[in-house]
């Protein structure tokens, strides 16, 4: 049941986006339409599930027994610029497709605060591997729900007329500010009514 | 370079304001400015790694191999990063425990990134040097208007550095009895860039004429 609560946490509850501001700026960036969203959605999750395990394995195998704590920020951003390089590789060897439609996200991750803020996170939560990966999934899912949540609400916007000097991102602010108050409906009290 | 000393260091002030204008290290400027002291705090740190990482990426501009030169920058960035959360966490508990997790994702601040990138790769280390102070300062000066106008509304009181016998939390009456609470949270911090955001872009286009 542990797990079902982690993932109803990061998807609903701690929303990277719509309550912990992480990953502000690919939600203000890429969110222009739908097709984009998703993409960028898609590689986050990926990346987000696979740093968790490797900067867990870092920080308990390496950082841990050699008594280097205080290296956390350095090594993380170290292994998830890499990772993120290697995928990069990965998929466009094996998978040309998946590569056309990621391609153009997979640099921009590295300097995402959600894929280091989960990863930082994960340690001063104290969860274990499992639990860390979990997390990193459920996050990147519930990033990619309020990326492709808010690309429909730009596309739709588009059609109807706005006051010039909201036009684009101060607009897209705004309908973001209005979609977390609609998330806060999601609290606690969530998930002692679902799982007792 | 075309620009002056001067211009170097005041363009980040208004006219390339890292926050209102470029749209950078939005993530931080949102979850910190719950109160003014942490906003105080995230843009002091700021300043701090940039002008340090500007500074050193200047110096090394014709040392570092282009093709790793990101990475290369990353590091430089989260040795002063590093820096910061452990002098912060010996000299400034309350204000490292209320920053959290965005002290270390300083590494990860676009405008940091951005100006290495843009700014310090290209020029004297002079001049890198104002242009971190400049876009440090502009930055901070957005953090604390953000953070003023969410901690009057949103809790009725303005915190700053406790001196002496001043415990440094200013009490506004009214609002500190009804406080309008929506702007504390996270929807408020949302709803409120989008109307400064556009305030600013009214403001320069009316100055545009």
């Amino acid at each position: 049941m542990a797990y079902v609560a982690i993932f109803i946490t990061y998807i609903f509850i701690n929303n990277f986006i719509l309550t912990q501001f992480l990953g502000i700026c690919p939600f203000i960036g890429v969110s222009k339409n739908s097709e984009s969203a998703i993409g960028m959605g898609m590689a986050v999750t990926f990346v987000m599930g696979i740093a968790s395990i490797i900067t867990w394995l870092v920080y308990t195998f390496l950082l841990v027994p050699l008594d280097l704590v205080y290296l956390q920020t350095l090594s993380f951003i170290l292994v998830i610029a890499a990772l993120v390089q290697f995928v990069e590789l990965i998929i466009q060897k094996n998978s040309p497709g998946l590569y056309q439609a990621l391609g153009i996200f997979l640099p921009l991750i590295t300097t995402n605060c959600a894929v280091l803020g989960i990863a930082i996170m994960n340690i001063t939560e104290g969860y274990t591997l499992m639990q860390s990966f979990s997390a990193g999934i459920a996050a990147g899912i519930g990033f990619t729900l309020a990326l492709v949540l808010m690309s429909n609400i730009r596309e739709r916007m588009d059609l109807f007329p706005v006051q010039k000097s909201f036009k684009g991102v101060p607009i897209a602010f705004i309908s973001g500010g209005l979609m977390a108050l609609a998330f806060m409906a999601f609290d606690k009290s969530l998930l002692t009514n679902l799982l007792g | 370079m075309a620009q002056s000393h001067k211009e170097v260091l005041t363009k980040g002030l208004f006219k390339e304001n890292p926050v209102f204008i470029i749209m950078l290290g939005l993530c931080p400027t949102l979850g910190v400015t719950t109160q003014v002291v942490n906003g105080i705090g995230m843009g002091l740190s700021v300043i701090f790694v940039l002008v340090f990482s500007n500074i050193f990426i200047s110096l090394l501009k014709n040392i570092i191999p282009n093709s790793v030169r990101i990475p290369s920058y990353i590091v430089i960035i989260a040795a002063f990063v590093t820096i910061v959360e452990m002098v912060m966490h010996a000299f400034a508990p309350a204000i490292y425990k209320a920053l959290g997790i965005f002290l270390p994702l300083i590494v990860v601040n676009c405008i940091i990134l951005g100006r290495a990138e843009a700014f310090a790769n290209k020029n004297t280390v002079y001049d890198s040097f104002l242009d971190a102070i400049g876009m440090g300062v502009g930055f901070t000066m957005a953090l604390i208007l953000i953070a003023l106008i969410r901690e009057v509304f949103g809790a009725g009181t303005i915190t700053l550095i406790p001196i002496g016998n001043f415990d440094g939390v200013l009490k506004i009456p009214l609002l500190y009895t009804y406080p309008v609470r929506v702007f504390t949270l996270a929807a408020g911090a949302l709803l409120l860039m989008g109307y400064l955001k556009a305030f600013f872009t009214w403001f320069a286009e009316r100055k545009r004429g």
